[in-house]
């Protein structure tokens, strides 16, 4: 297969209106893996989801996904994606598995819906009318019917959104499983476990713009510095510790005995201030390191909270 | 590129061995086959919605025994039901092609139904065609039940099968384009209630069981354009009068069809 990327986007525009939705913005996507879009509501997630589904047309910039216009070649495009809907999709009378039957006889090679369907949990829903199905049972329908075709990319839009966290393990195992058997994956989330636990690569758009891109731990040790707190008698000599660390560490006493050491926290820096607490005869009565999280990255990148 | 050209294993049905569940077999199903499950599941829902039953199969039933076996509208000379069963038979067109695939379809489009199945390999021409063939496979059996009510109540028809069943061929494109121009412009609690009012007042004054003529003369000028009189008159000069083919009404359905789908496919928006 080539190396051709799942899904390439360069900059997109989307206006709604006087209102710039997507604003410029960059995204690659690379094959066979799990990309999280990640953002706050109206941060232009959606968007750019269903421009790469052929639902909206750019104002300005390109969009390919596995090498097609998704608008000028959605025919050819169309059996190859998967698609979950933020909501809706189904006829308010069709019961679960009725739907899902549907969807797998417009495909070729769909997959065994009665394995599908107890897989996901649908058996139990009988014959009530999807109107009647609880939200986390809609939310497994969508899943079920974005994946019964096979398709070689699928995109979910807030796949966890409204589960309870049985059901989103579920969902996440799904998504797992997914990227085991080849398919790539595009997610939209507002949950930063959601995208630390499930995502190769994080794109987080703020603005209809991504801000920052990469796994999670590049984003997490490139975007904020990590801090290594230890306590121990007051006015140590800082001097001597920093001409230890690398270039680029700071060394601090914020209060008299606290000593918070900011860089990049790895284990030989944890050694080096571990042997000068030695040489200096320093007992440290606590001594911490504290990981950012991608919540703290966006924090940091936009001064807002995520779920704001 | 045609979406089976990517498929790694074409016609197989299923997957290299040692491969995952998931493991992508791409492909779309052949358009006919496509179009069959389309139409069987789209007939499926209609015939499960307690109103639209109630729309489609009972209004035209109770109506047609009702003033059938009631002298409550003059009818003219000759027996009641040969007028009535005509009049009936073009109110059940328009109630499954105009006002039942209406509120159908705007329910479709608010529930996002129509927008996912626009993510799917099924073409959007292929999804109207299988309405289409799903409101077609609808009236055959309306048509048949309200016959087989009629010709127990003494209905004695006449005139070339032919000329009626093009007339309501052209009456169901004609109320379709209506129908799905108001489903595809409206919100969807908007059409349910357009719908429903325009099928009140078509029903009094489109000469389904109230004669034209009962109208003042200017009004009737102008209610002989509407498509349910042109469909009603058609088919009564037919059924009733032994006819051949009534080309004035024919006119008539072909320009609303025109007008209506033509609006209908310029103006439809699928979310």
């Amino acid at each position: 297969m080539s190396n051709d990327p799942a899904v390439e986007i360069r900059g997109l525009v989307k206006r709604y209106g006087p209102k710039t939705a997507v604003d410029g913005l960059d995204l690659t996507v690379r094959k066979g893996s799990v990309t999280a879009v990640l953002g706050p509501n109206g941060a232009g997630k959606t968007t750019t989801v269903e421009t790469c589904e052929g639902y909206r047309r750019p104002d300005a910039g390109t969009v390919r996904v596995l090498g097609l216009d998704p608008v000028a070649e959605a025919g050819a495009l169309r059996p190859r994606i998967g698609v979950m809907l933020q909501s809706g999709g189904v006829y308010s009378g069709a019961r679960a598995v009725e739907m899902l039957r549907h969807m797998a006889k417009l495909y070729a090679h769909p997959l065994d819906v009665d394995a599908l369907v107890e897989r996901l949990g649908l058996g139990g829903c009988g014959r009530t009318a999807y109107r009647r199905l609880s939200g986390g049972q809609q939310q497994r329908l969508a899943l079920a019917m974005a994946v019964v075709g096979r398709p070689e990319l699928v995109f979910l839009d807030e796949p966890t959104a409204g589960l309870d966290p049985q059901a989103r393990r579920a969902t996440w195992e799904l998504v797992r499983e997914l990227r085991a058997d080849g398919v790539c994956v595009v997610l939209t989330t507002h949950h930063m476990d959601e995208a630390e636990q499930l995502a190769d690569e994080v794109a987080i758009i703020d603005a209809g713009r991504v801000i920052a891109h990469g796994s999670p731990e590049q984003l997490c040790r490139g975007g904020a510095e990590n801090t290594l707190r230890f306590t121990g008698r007051p006015a140590l000599d800082l001097g001597s510790l920093l001409k230890a660390l690398p270039d680029g560490t700071e060394a601090a006493e914020p209060t008299a005995g606290v000593y918070r050491v900011t860089g990049d926290v790895d284990p030989q820096l944890l050694a080096t201030v571990a042997s000068w607490c030695a040489q200096h005869g320093v007992m440290p009565s606590s001594l911490s390191v504290e990981r950012h999280t991608l919540e703290d990255v966006f924090l940091e990148l936009t001064g807002k909270e995520l779920r704001a | 590129m045609t979406p089976t050209a990517t498929d790694p294993h074409p016609g197989s049905g299923g997957r290299p061995p040692g491969a995952g569940t998931f493991t992508p077999a791409p492909g779309a199903a052949p358009v006919s086959r496509m179009i069959l499950a389309q139409t069987a599941l789209e007939t499926r829902m209609l015939l499960r919605n307690g109103e639209q039953l109630l729309l489609t199969v009972i209004i035209p039933a109770l109506l047609l025994v009702l003033f059938s076996a009631v002298d409550i509208v003059d009818t003219g000379a000759g027996k009641s039901v040969d007028f009535l069963a005509p009049g009936i038979l073009a109110l059940a067109v328009m109630s499954t092609a105009f006002t039942g695939q209406a509120i159908a379809t705007g329910f479709d489009r608010r529930y996002g139904v129509l927008k996912r199945l626009g993510a799917s390999p099924l073409p959007r021409w292929a999804l109207m065609a299988a309405k289409t063939l799903s409101v077609l496979v609808t009236e055959v059996l309306q048509i048949a039940l309200l016959t087989v009510i009629a010709l127990a109540l003494g209905w004695s028809p006449h005139g070339d099968p032919l000329a009626v069943a093009a007339l309501v061929l052209l009456g169901t494109a004609a109320f379709s384009g209506l129908g799905l121009l108001m489903a595809g412009t409206l919100k969807a609690e908007a059409t349910l209630a357009a719908a429903n009012l325009v099928f009140l007042l078509l029903l009094v004054g489109g000469g389904v069981i109230v004669p034209t003529e009962k109208f003042p003369e200017g009004v009737q000028s102008v209610l002989g354009l509407l498509p349910i009189s042109a469909l009603s008159d058609g088919l009564r000069a037919v059924l009733q009068g032994g006819a051949g083919v009534p080309w004035g009404d024919v006119a008539v359905l072909a320009a609303w069809a025109v007008l209506g789908l033509g609006a209908a496919a310029k103006l439809f928006r699928w979310e």
